[in-house]
C-alpha cells in the first residue's frame, strides 16, 4: 500500500473536526480522509474544536439512534501513525468535558495557540 | 498559480455549489490553474445528470459540465460518498447490479486518495461547504 500510494511529495495536512459525532455525516466522513490522508504517507494532524470535541468523548451509545459507533476508530489512528492528534482547551471546558474524559490521548491547546498551529500546515481541511 | 478546490455541500441547498462554480470561473480567467475539483460529503450531488432545476433557475450541473468541457477540469466525485447517496457511474451500477446510471458528462467518480493527491500538487486548496 505504501508504494501505491507514495506521490513523492509529504506535505503538512491538518483536519478541522468542528462538528458533533452524530446529527451529520461530517464527522464520519472527515474520518475517512485522514485515514486516507496518512495511507498516503502524508504528515497527518487532527484537531477538534467546538462540537467537535464530542467526537472523542469516552463512552458513546449511537446504536439506540440506529447510527454505527465509529468513534472506536479513533483508537486505531494510532496504527496508521496519526498521533499529533490536538484539542482546544476552551471547546473542552465549555462543554464540562476534560481530556480525561477522552477516549485517546490527545494534546490540549489553549484557543489563542490555534492559529500557530494552523499556520504550521501546508494543507487544512475543515469538517 | 495551481489551486485545488473541494466542494462539501450539495446544489441548491448551500450556496458552497454556487461560489465554488464562480470562484473555480473567476480563477480560470484569471489564468490559474485550477487541477482538481473533488466533490465530498453531499457535494457530490452536484453531479447527477437527472438533477432538472426550474427553468427560470440556474442549472448548477449543467454549468459544472460546461466549464469541464471549456476548459478540460478535472472534477472528481468521491466513491464512498457517492455510494452512500446514490450517485452512480457505469462501472459503480455493473458493480453494484443497479438498473441506472445517473454521472452527469464532465465527472468522474473516484477515490479519497485524489483529493489527497491533489492537494500536495497544488499550491493552495480551497474549500467551499457549510
Amino acid at each position: 500500500m505504501d508504494d501505491e500510494n507514495d506521490i513523492g511529495v509529504v506535505k503538512r495536512f491538518l483536519y478541522v473536526n468542528r462538528r458533533a459525532p452524530h446529527g451529520s455525516i461530517y464527522a464520519l466522513e472527515s474520518l475517512e480522509t485522514v485515514l486516507i490522508g496518512a495511507a498516503f504517507d502524508q504528515d497527518v494532524s487532527v484537531l477538534f474544536v467546538d462540537d467537535g470535541v464530542f467526537q472523542l468523548k469516552k463512552d458513546q451509545q449511537p446504536d439506540a439512534l440506529g447510527m454505527k459507533n465509529f468513534s472506536k476508530t479513533f483508537r486505531a489512528l494510532e496504527m496508521y501513525d496519526v498521533e499529533k492528534i490536538y484539542v482546544e482547551d476552551e471547546s473542552l471546558s465549555e462543554r464540562g468535558l476534560s481530556v480525561d474524559d477522552l477516549l485517546i490521548d490527545v494534546e490540549s491547546l489553549p484557543r489563542n495557540k490555534i492559529g500557530a498551529l494552523m499556520d504550521a500546515q501546508d494543507v487544512v481541511l475543515s469538517f | 498559480m495551481k489551486i485545488a478546490v473541494v466542494v462539501n455541500e450539495g446544489p441548491y441547498q448551500h450556496q458552497a455549489a454556487d461560489s465554488a462554480w464562480h470562484f473555480v470561473s473567476a480563477a480560470l480567467a484569471r489564468g490559474h490553474e485550477i487541477n482538481r475539483v473533488f466533490f465530498y460529503h453531499d457535494g457530490v450531488n452536484n453531479g447527477s445528470r437527472l438533477t432538472t432545476p426550474p427553468q427560470d433557475d440556474r442549472h448548477i450541473q449543467q454549468r459544472w459540465s460546461e466549464l469541464a468541457r471549456q476548459h478540460n477540469l478535472d472534477l472528481v466525485l468521491c466513491v464512498a460518498a457517492c455510494q452512500r447517496r446514490g450517485l452512480v457511474d457505469a462501472d459503480e451500477k455493473k458493480r453494484h447490479g443497479k438498473d441506472a446510471d445517473n454521472i452527469a458528462d464532465g465527472f468522474r467518480i473516484s477515490g479519497l486518495g485524489q483529493l489527497i493527491e491533489a492537494s500536495v500538487e497544488a499550491d493552495r486548496v480551497v474549500s467551499f461547504g457549510d
